[in-house]
Formats: structure tokens, C-alpha cells, sequence
């Protein structure tokens, strides 16, 4: 085959990976730009096996066949409310295989080196990329770690944490440099360091990412994803480099801002910048003078099951705010069928999804979705903000910070000015919550001691399945 | 425990102090209740719906001689000549609207039989007592129906017309009084399509009018009429004057004026004369809500209309007892709520460390506490919104607070532009190439991923978590183009292996969520 065939194919297959992301603005489209996606990658991965550079197709096939199975494994046994997980585990492979790629690569060269000065571009494609790389592999795994309960959501902060940071990326770069002046300009001195220093600057990057991840709070999390997301495209994009391959790069550039969108898209949802996430470590500061911390407001009023079931009863307009309480508990099943006993009922039903709601960008829309409830009644919170003044019930299940009033009303409040779905204006609201406690911000919310708010105690499902039979 | 209910004998008091929905929140809160036969009758309550709600009939002396009795007007005289009160129990609660400032033989009389007795009408307003205050879920109700009255007896329509046939000008309400009930009131009379304005001594209910609808008017003196508890105080000669000249102003102009100025403990204010009413166009309505307590209209008459100079004077004094289904349900409520707070059927007892009880506990196990030192905590600030008012939004002093705009894009931008000059004199030509790839690509996706509805951003993590497996290509170049299986071969096919899982298993996550999403 020849080069320009190679080239051609990886041309098409850049252009099916584009159409394949395009594909996800909306949901009519979204099934065929997957498929673009399998057959773009059918195409370059065949395309590659075939051409006259590879051979040895045992050790090839076996390695995808069982990647594959494992894959397939686990794309059809994870439950929707552990997407989270499964998404961060996958990142870690990303950056696993980018920093096998990069030590191989290191190892033996895929392309003729002729000049120094390609030598040491190629080196520093290296050690960039394993540095990118095994970031990415220990963050994903703290990540995936956290989000599966198996490490502890707190944000842990070592003392000078940022010096730590600091210090580490001077190392790996320090690393980096001399492994470049030794391999490719002879400094004799560092002649025979390059393997050791390549190695140190995988350990190296590898405590950096833990640590970075395990400095981050629990529901911060939907950004770290997203920000993990980012890298393991970037750790892709470096990997094309040293193989002198546009689609490797192309493909990682595309994965790579995709992940830093929508890490911007969370940060915006906060209100933070994305270093007050990354280096923030918010929801562990001590104490904050705010007055909406200061304890309970007032008193709460109780509702019980029978009388929800009353007042929507004669309810027309009502809005289910759902929170990461709600995939907690798993309620999505019992919140659909309560959606679809009224809306046969004909009223009318609607959902409001902030967008950090959940652990994982657009999460609550997956679970409703596996659920079986409609796209169309699933609205962003701007979307359905303006309407909730003449929304008779508004019903919060499992949220708190992102229907907190304060942040719009409290200037010293830690969520000041972080959009916040607007509940309260609602002619009533039913909080749906396990007990008092106080939502991720550690802000006490003034929305449940609301002369309209109505306090519903106990966990989702249960009380959820409990309107369901009374309502049936 | 049980709770009593029994009949009012009050003349013209058609509701009852516990309406059938309310019995099964009583019973979940630990008490058996039992019902006066007939209780409910005038309220349109059978004493069926009683039973099938899970109460017991019983005749009068059982009803009063539970453990608790709830009641809504001061108990009086039966027909046949003995007191009410009677029929208590020693070591009974009574609960009840005792108007306990000049019940003082009342008390005694509770206080004798070794009772005690929660008077209703003094449940502070304090926010955690809202869910109490049969004071405001009333006045609420009797705002409501002060419009209605109007309205029925007015000889036009609340709404402005334009028909064929000729057109009405809107109906122009005059509240004075920004109470619940005038809050209330105005909320009726705005739905029904009138003009409202509004008066009121404290310039705090300034926003509150406005929020329902109405025009604030004003005096032109400063001073406040706040008092304590939500309540207006009385005011100096001078501002008196000056309100007397802008209720005649307004008498001229209005169809229909509402008054609800009460002062607790007082006689109401006289805020309308006879010549306020002489200036008034003839078929104009005036309701007095505080006929009862003296009436805001030196012409009023309490428990009566009547017609002065063609102006008809309403001074009903059971507004809230003419709407007695919906006002005995909510009146229930209240007093669920606070059975509730002291402790349900299971630990029923008067608190008087607790703020509500310390104020409404007027006789306390056969002694009268009566006149009630004010609870000694500080007192909470006064409540200008109070309980029961409809959509009164307090004004949110919307506090935006953007990010500080960082200074690092412009950090970055330089750095790269430094990068980029660095690279273009020493790379060598191929590297720059694939730069030029990654650049754009890099746009591409920027343009690209913003398009993305949000709602699909987790299949979009799963998506490009597969295409990120595209590094699956550098192993098969690492792992295929090794002559024989070495180190860099077998890091290769490992990578290739982990790759495969990202391929496979995004791919097919991602077709299975979006196979989910149907409209």
C-alpha cells in the first residue's frame, strides 16, 4: 500500500471523528455520529494493520481481542449511575497507553532520527508526552477511585501543596532538559541518564496527578472528569507527535478541547475559575463568616406523603429538580413513573438540570434517559428558570447548593453569584432530602425554611416509590 | 389522648376547629379524635366524613371532656345556661381564640375547673410559628372574601370593559391597611381586574403593595408607624390630619374602600368619617374589616350592612366563617401544627420555656398567667411580611458576583507567541507541520464541542473517550514495526491491549446510553 493511500484513509477518518462529535448536537443525530466514530476507527485501525510498516499480527490481534472483550465487558454491564466511574477508568487507560507508547517509542524510534535537531524534538515529544500521560493515568485512577466511594471524597491537602506542585514540574522539566542535552547533543555527562531520568519523570508525574486529584473535593468532580478528559487528549495528541502522526494528533487535539469545554462549562455552572477548582481546594476551608452559616433560620415544615399527593392533586405545572442525591438513592425508576401517572393525568410535568447537578457532566440526563423519561421535558436550568414563577410545585429531589438562594442574595455566601435554579419562586417546593444536612458547599440553605417550602424526610427511592403507590 | 371538637355555638360561626382532612394528621401525630355530633354541619362537613376520616362521634360533654379541645370562638353559654367551659376537665388544654385581653372572668372560669388554656389569637409571629397563626390563615381567608362581599353588592364590573354595548371604566379598590388581610384583599381585587391602591402607616409595605399590584399611596410627614409584632402603633394629631385629607382625596375617586387597621389590645382607628362617606359617589362599597373591634368606619354597624348616603357600609365581622369549609381545613391545620409542637399524643405538654406557649398558655394548670410578661429572650426583629401573605417577595439584592477576570489568558498568549518564535528557527520543517495540524484541530474542536447539547455531554465524555483509544494506533506502530519481540514491542501491545478497552468499550457505552434517549 502506499503512503499517500495511508494518508488518505487517516484523512477520512479525521473527518468521521469530527462528524461523529458533531453529530452529539442533539439527540436525533447522536446515534449516527457514533456510528461515524466505529467507522472511522475501523477504517484507521485497519488501514494501519495493513500497511507494510506493521507485521507481527499475533501478538496484534490478541492484544485487541482481549482490550476488546474487556471493553465490551464493561460497556455493558456498568449501571448508568456508575458512568462516572467507568468514564475515568477509561481515561486512565488513555493515559496509560500514552506512556507505554512513550517509553516504547523512547526505546525505538519509529521514524528515522537523522539530525540532532530532529533528535531532540523527538525526545522532548517524549518525555512531554509521558509526563501528559501518566498525569493522566494516577488522576483518573484517584478519580475513578473517589467517584466509586472506594477513596474518600474529602479533598485531602498536604501542607505547601502548591510547593509540591510547583516542585514537581520543576523536576519533571529539569528531568526532561537533561534527558534531551544527553541523548541528542552528547552531553557526555548525561550520556547514559537518559532511561533513569525517563523513568523518574514517569514516577515523578504519576504522584503529581494523584495528588492533584486527591486534593479535589467530591463534587467537584464533574470538572476534574472533564479536565482528565482534556488531558487524556492532549497525552494522545503528544503520542502523534512522536510518531509523526496527524491523525493521533488531530483526534487528540479534538478529545482535548472537547474536555476543556466542558470543564469551562462547570467551572461557569460554579461561578470558579477553573484554578480555584484545581488548586482551590474548596469545601475544606475552615469557616466562613457568612451569615446564612450561622445554623438552622427558622423552622422547616414537614409534608407528608399523603399530603404531596394533595397538592398535586391540584397542581397543574410542576418541575422536578433532581440532584446527586437522587442517583445516590438510584430513584430515577420510581421519579419516571411518578412522571408519567401525571402526565397521563395531563399535567404538566418538566425537569430542570443544572449543569454541575450530578457527578459527571449531563449525568442526570443519562440516568432520566435510562429511565425512560423524554428528552423534550428535560430542560436546562436557563431554559426553564423564566417559567418557574408559574410553576405550581417544584419538587427538589437529592439537590441542595444548586437551588441555594443565597447565591444570589448573600454576597459573603461561598456560592455568591454561582447560577442557582430558581425553586423558591415557585408557588410551593417539596425538598426532597434525607435530613438536615447541609449540601457539598457546607452553606446552610435558606430555601428550606421558605414559607412556600415543604420538607418531604427520608431516602428518595423509598419515598419516591411510596407517591408512586399512592398516587396509583 | 384525645381531642375534642365540638360544635360552635357562636351566633353565625358556621366553621369548626377541625375539618375531616385534618383528623388523619392527628392521628399520625398520636391522637384519637372525637367529633360533636353535628360539628361539622355548617361547614358542609358531615359527620360521616368525620368517621370515614377516622374520628368518633360523641355527644357534647365528651367532646369537651378530652384531654384536648380545640375550639375557635371564646367558649360562651349553652342554651341551656351552663358555661362551656364546664365540661373541662381538670388537667384538660384547651385550645382556642380566647381573646384572653378581656375574657378575664373566662380565664377564671377555665382556671377553676383545673384546666389550662392555649389562647390562639396570641401565637407570637415569629417565623417558626407561621404554621400556627390562625390570626393570619384567617385574615388571609376574610381578605379575600371582604372583596367578594364588595363585589357582589357593586354595581359594576372589577375589570374594565370595551364591549359593544358600551364600556365600564375598571373598579378602583382602596385598601387601607397592608396587612395579611389587606395583602390579601388586594391579591383578590387585582385578580379580579381592579384598580388597587393601598395605604398604610409603616413605609416598610411600600414593596408589599407593590409586589401584589397596588399603588402605595403616602402622607407627606415623616413617620413611621411601625410597631411591635407586625402591628401599626398610633400616630401623632399631625399625621392623623394629614391622612384624613388623603382618605377624603381618595374617597372622591374610589368605588370601593377596604379597611383592615387594627391595633392590638385597642379600639380600631376611625380612618373614615361620615363625611368621607357623603363624599363618596352613590353604589360605592366600603368593607370594615375591624367592624368587630370598633370599625375603621365611624358609620359602620358590626355584623351589618348598611346603606349611608347611598354608599353601602359592610361590617361583617364572620368574613372568614362565610368561606367555613376552606377556613375550618386551614384553622385545623394550625392547630395540627401546634399540637405538633408540644409534642403529639405521645408527649403532650404545655412548654412554657418555649416562646409560642410562654405567649398563648394564658391559663397553665389551674392558674391564670394572666397579664404575660413578654418572653424574656431578646426579641426577634419585628416581621414588616407577615405569615399567611400571599407572593410577598421580599426584594433580593441580586448579588451577582463575577470571577475576577483573570490576567492569565494574556499570560498564556505571550508565552505561546514566544514558543512559536523559538520553535520557527529551530524545529525542524516536519515538526511545524504537525503544529500547524494540531492548531487547527485544536480550533476545530473549540468551534465544534460548543455545539454540543448539554444534555449529551456524559455521552460525549464516553465518545471521546473512545476516539481518545485512536492512541491504539501508536502500539500497533510501536508494536508492529519491532523485528522480534523486545521491550518496545511487548510496552507496545500492552498499549495497544488498554486501547482496545477505551475503543470498545466507549464506543458501545456510548450506543447503549444513546439508544436510551427517546422523546
Amino acid at each position: 500500500m502506499e503512503a499517500s493511500t495511508l494518508i488518505a484513509a487517516y484523512l477520512a477518518a479525521a473527518v468521521l471523528f469530527i462528524l461523529s462529535l458533531g453529530g452529539l448536537s442533539s439527540q436525533e443525530t447522536a446515534r449516527r455520529g457514533n456510528l461515524f466514530g466505529v467507522i472511522g476507527m475501523i477504517i484507521a485501525v485497519a488501514v494501519t494493520v495493513i500497511s507494510p510498516q506493521v507485521h507481527g499480527y499475533g501478538l496484534i490481534l490478541g492484544a485487541v481481542a482481549i482490550g476488546g472483550a474487556v471493553g465490551a465487558f464493561l460497556a455493558l454491564r456498568v449501571v448508568m449511575t456508575a458512568m462516572p466511574q467507568l468514564v475515568a477508568l477509561l481515561h486512565s487507560f488513555v493515559g496509560l497507553a500514552a506512556v507505554l507508547v512513550g517509553l516504547s517509542s523512547y526505546l525505538h524510534p519509529y521514524d528515522e532520527l537523522n539530525s540532532t535537531a530532529q533528535q531532540a524534538v523527538h525526545l522532548t515529544e517524549v518525555w512531554v508526552g509521558v509526563a501528559i500521560g501518566a498525569i493522566t493515568l494516577t488522576g483518573s485512577v484517584i478519580a475513578w477511585g473517589k467517584l466509586r466511594g472506594s477513596i474518600s471524597g474529602r479533598a485531602l491537602l498536604l501542607p505547601g501543596r502548591h510547593l509540591l506542585n510547583l516542585l514537581a514540574v520543576l523536576l519533571v522539566v529539569g528531568a526532561g532538559v537533561a534527558m534531551t542535552a544527553g541523548d541528542a547533543f552528547g552531553v557526555s555527562a548525561l550520556a547514559t541518564l537518559g532511561w533513569p531520568l525517563l523513568l523518574g519523570i514517569t514516577a515523578i508525574s504519576c504522584l503529581m496527578g494523584m495528588h492533584l486529584v486527591l486534593a479535589i473535593g467530591g463534587a467537584d468532580m464533574p470538572v476534574v472528569v472533564s479536565l482528565l478528559n482534556s488531558y487524556s487528549g492532549w497525552a494522545a495528541a503528544a503520542a502523534g507527535f512522536m510518531l509523526n502522526n496527524d491523525l493521533l494528533i488531530v483526534t487528540g487535539a479534538l478529545v482535548g478541547s472537547s474536555g476543556a469545554i466542558l470543564s469551562t462549562i462547570m467551572c461557569k455552572a460554579m461561578n470558579r475559575s477553573i484554578w480555584n477548582v484545581v488548586f482551590g481546594g474548596f469545601g475544606a476551608k475552615p469557616s466562613k463568616k457568612s451569615s446564612a452559616q450561622e445554623g438552622p433560620q427558622g423552622e422547616v415544615v414537614q409534608i407528608d406523603v399523603d399530603g404531596l399527593v394533595d397538592l398535586l392533586g391540584d397542581a397543574k405545572d410542576i418541575v422536578i429538580v433532581p440532584g446527586y442525591g437522587m442517583a445516590v438513592a438510584r430513584a430515577q425508576h420510581p421519579v419516571e413513573r411518578f412522571t408519567s401517572i401525571l402526565r397521563k393525568r395531563g399535567k404538566n410535568v418538566r425537569y430542570a438540570i443544572h449543569p454541575v447537578a450530578g457527578r459527571l457532566p449531563g449525568h442526570m440526563n443519562v440516568l432520566l434517559a435510562e429511565a425512560g423519561v423524554p428528552y423534550d421535558i428535560v430542560l436546562e436550568m436557563d431554559e426553564i428558570n423564566g417559567d418557574l414563577p408559574d410553576t405550581d410545585v417544584v419538587m427538589v429531589i437529592g439537590a441542595n447548593d444548586i437551588v441555594n438562594p443565597s447565591a444570589q442574595t448573600d454576597p459573603d455566601s461561598p456560592i455568591a453569584g454561582m447560577p442557582v435554579i430558581e425553586a423558591w419562586k415557585a408557588k410551593n417546593v417539596i425538598v426532597l432530602k434525607r435530613g438536615m444536612g447541609s449540601g457539598y458547599a457546607g452553606v446552610q440553605n435558606p430555601l428550606f425554611f421558605k414559607e412556600n417550602t415543604r420538607m418531604l424526610f427520608g431516602d428518595a427511592r423509598d419515598t419516591m416509590e411510596k407517591v408512586v403507590a399512592a398516587l396509583g | 389522648m384525645q381531642v375534642g371538637v365540638p360544635r360552635e355555638l357562636a351566633a353565625a360561626e358556621r366553621r369548626v376547629a377541625v375539618a375531616p382532612d385534618t383528623v388523619p394528621r392527628l392521628v399520625k401525630l398520636g391522637f384519637t379524635v372525637a367529633v360533636e355530633a353535628g360539628a361539622g354541619d355548617a361547614a358542609g362537613f358531615t359527620d360521616q366524613a368525620y368517621v370515614d376520616a377516622g374520628a368518633t362521634l360523641v355527644d357534647r360533654e365528651a367532646a369537651w371532656g378530652s384531654d384536648i379541645v380545640a375550639h375557635i370562638e371564646p367558649p360562651g353559654v349553652r342554651p341551656d345556661g351552663q358555661a362551656e367551659v364546664d365540661d373541662l376537665r381538670a388537667g384538660a388544654i384547651l385550645v382556642s381564640m380566647l381573646d384572653a385581653a378581656r375574657n378575664g372572668d373566662l380565664l377564671a372560669a377555665i382556671a377553676a375547673r383545673g384546666a389550662s388554656a392555649v389562647a390562639l389569637e396570641r401565637v407570637p409571629r415569629i417565623t417558626r410559628a407561621q404554621k400556627m397563626d390562625v390570626l393570619s390563615s384567617m385574615a388571609n381567608i376574610a381578605g379575600y372574601r371582604a372583596v367578594i362581599e364588595a363585589a357582589n353588592i357593586y354595581g359594576s364590573f372589577f375589570t374594565a370593559q370595551m364591549t359593544a354595548a358600551g364600556k365600564a371604566p375598571p373598579c378602583r379598590v382602596l385598601v387601607i391597611g397592608a396587612g395579611v388581610a389587606g395583602l390579601a384583599a388586594m391579591g383578590a381585587a387585582r385578580a379580579l381586574g381592579a384598580e388597587v391602591r393601598a395605604f398604610d402607616v409603616r413605609p416598610a409595605c411600600r414593596e408589599q403593595v407593590e409586589s401584589m399590584g397596588g399603588q402605595f399611596l403616602e402622607v407627606q410627614i415623616e413617620e413611621s408607624g411601625e410597631g411591635g409584632g407586625g402591628y401599626a402603633k398610633t400616630m401623632s394629631p399631625e399625621f392623623i390630619a394629614a391622612e384624613m385629607a388623603l382618605f377624603l382625596k381618595q374617597a372622591k375617586q374610589v368605588d370601593v374602600i377596604i379597611t383592615t387597621a387594627l391595633i392590638p389590645g385597642k379600639r380600631a382607628p376611625t380612618l373614615i368619617t361620615a363625611d368621607h362617606i357623603a363624599a363618596m359617589k352613590p353604589g360605592s362599597v366600603v368593607v370594615d374589616m375591624a367592624a368587630a373591634t370598633g370599625g375603621n368606619c365611624e358609620l359602620s354597624q358590626a355584623g351589618k350592612a348598611v346603606v349611608k348616603n347611598g354608599v353601602t357600609i359592610i361590617g361583617y365581622t364572620d368574613l372568614a366563617s362565610r368561606m367555613a369549609p376552606v377556613s375550618s381545613r386551614f384553622f385545623g391545620q394550625n392547630i395540627a401544627h401546634l399540637l405538633d409542637d408540644m409534642g403529639g399524643g405521645e408527649d403532650m405538654k404545655i412548654d412554657l420555656e418555649d416562646q409560642v406557649l410562654h405567649q398563648t398558655a394564658v391559663v397553665y394548670n389551674g392558674a391564670v398567667r394572666w397579664p404575660i410578661e413578654p418572653f424574656p429572650t431578646a426579641a426577634p426583629p419585628p416581621r414588616p411580611t407577615p405569615a399567611a401573605a400571599p407572593a410577598v417577595i421580599p426584594a433580593t439584592a441580586a448579588a451577582k458576583v463575577p470571577p475576577k477576570p483573570s490576567k492569565a489568558p494574556a499570560i498564556l498568549s505571550l508565552v505561546a507567541a514566544v514558543i512559536l518564535v523559538i520553535l520557527a528557527f529551530t524545529a525542524p520543517g516536519d515538526f511545524l507541520q504537525h503544529l500547524t495540524v494540531f492548531v487547527l484541530a485544536v480550533f476545530v474542536g473549540w468551534q465544534l464541542i460548543w455545539n454540543v447539547s448539554p444534555a449529551l455531554h456524559t455521552p460525549l465524555m464516553s465518545v471521546t473517550n473512545a476516539i481518545s483509544g485512536i492512541i491504539i494506533l501508536g502500539g500497533l506502530l510501536q508494536a508492529g514495526t519491532g523485528k522480534e519481540i523486545n521491550l518496545s514491542v511487548i510496552l507496545g501491545a500492552v498499549a495497544i491491549l488498554f486501547a482496545s478497552i477505551n475503543v470498545a468499550g466507549g464506543f458501545l457505552v456510548t450506543q447503549r446510553m444513546l439508544r436510551m434517549f427517546h422523546k
